[in-house]
C-alpha cells in the first residue's frame, strides 16, 4: 500500500517536472522562465524525493537522505534564482517586449 | 559563541542523518567537520538565539508557517502549468514594488523566499534601506503599494513578522 502512494507521489513528481520544462521552453524570457523553472522543478524534486522516502520503506538511510535533500533544496532554489535573476537584470538583459512595468529599472537609473 | 555551539550541533546532527546508520569512525569524522564548520562560519550562524528557543515563535512557525507555504507551492505549480499549457499563454509580466515593515534578516529571507515560491511571484531584488522588494509579476495586476501588498505581501509578512521580529510576540 505504501508503495503505490509512493509512486503515486513520484508520477506526480515527474509530470511537474516535465511541466517546468515545458515552461521552460514556452515562456518568453529569463524572468519568466525561471518562474516555471523554481515552481515547478522544486515542488516536483521534493515530490519525488517523498515518494523515494516512502518506497524505501520511511526512516531508513535513503529515506533519511530524501528527506534532508527536501528541506537543501526548499531553501536553496529560491535563493538560486533570486541571484540569477538579479544578475540578469544588473546584467542588462532586458524584459520581454510585451511586459508591463518595470519598476526595478525606473529606480535603478537614478543609483547609476 | 552561543551561535557557535549551535552550529555545531545543527551540522553534526545533518552530518548524523547523512551517515545514517552512525558508527563509531563516522562519529568521530563528522565531530571534526562540524567543529570545522563551527569555527568558521559559525559566527553568522544566528545572530539572536533567543528567538530559536521561544516556544510561541516555533509553534507558529510549524504550524502555521510552514501549512501555508506548502498549500500556496501547491496552488503555485498548478497556476504555472495553467499558464504553459493554455495555447494563448495567459502572462502578463511586469517588475513590480513591494513595500515591507521587516527589518531582520531572517524575516528579509523568509519573506523573499516564500514570494518565490508562491503563485506568479518572483523576488529579483531587495532594497533593506527602504524596505522595498523588487518583484517579477507573471500576471500583474496593479502597481500601487496597496494592490502589491494585497497580493503578494499579505499573505506571508503578518505571520513572518510575528514569527521573526521583535517585541510582537503574545
Amino acid at each position: 500500500m505504501i508503495d503505490i502512494i509512493g509512486m503515486v507521489f513520484i508520477g506526480v513528481g515527474l509530470s511537474f517536472d516535465v511541466l517546468g520544462c515545458l515552461g521552460l521552453v514556452r515562456l518568453p524570457d529569463v524572468y519568466n522562465r525561471l518562474q516555471a523553472a523554481t515552481k515547478c522543478v522544486t515542488l516536483g524534486t521534493c515530490s519525488i524525493l517523498f515518494g523515494t522516502f516512502l518506497v524505501s520503506g520511511g526512516f531508513t538511510e535513503t529515506g533519511f537522505k530524501a528527506l534532508i535533500a527536501i528541506v537543501f533544496l526548499v531553501l536553496a532554489s529560491p535563493v538560486a534564482a533570486h541571484a540569477v535573476s538579479r544578475g540578469a537584470h544588473r546584467a542588462g538583459i532586458k524584459l520581454w517586449d510585451r511586459s508591463v512595468v518595470d519598476s526595478y529599472a525606473e529606480d535603478k537609473e537614478g543609483e547609476a | 559563541m552561543k551561535s557557535r555551539i549551535l552550529m555545531f550541533v545543527f551540522a553534526f546532527a545533518v552530518w548524523c542523518i547523512l551517515t545514517w546508520v552512525p558508527d563509531v569512525q563516522q562519529l568521530i569524522a563528522g565531530g571534526a567537520v562540524a567543529l570545522i564548520v563551527s569555527v568558521v562560519m559559525g559566527s553568522m550562524f544566528v545572530n539572536r538565539p533567543h528567538m530559536l528557543f521561544n516556544p510561541i515563535r516555533v509553534f507558529y512557525f510549524l504550524f502555521w508557517y510552514v501549512p501555508v507555504f506548502i498549500w500556496e507551492l501547491i496552488r503555485a505549480n498548478f497556476d504555472v502549468a495553467y499558464r504553459v499549457i493554455h495555447p494563448g499563454m495567459p502572462i502578463k509580466p511586469g517588475i513590480v514594488r513591494l513595500r515591507t515593515e521587516l527589518k531582520s534578516d531572517t524575516g528579509l529571507t523568509f519573506l523573499a523566499n516564500s514570494i518565490t515560491l508562491t503563485p506568479g511571484t518572483l523576488t529579483v531584488d531587495i532594497n533593506r534601506d527602504d524596505g522595498v522588494l523588487y518583484i517579477h509579476w507573471i500576471n500583474v495586476v496593479g502597481t500601487d503599494p496597496e494592490t502589491t501588498f494585497r497580493e503578494i505581501g499579505s499573505r506571508f509578512e503578518p505571520m513572518l513578522k510575528k514569527i521573526f521580529e521583535e517585541d510582537v510576540v503574545e
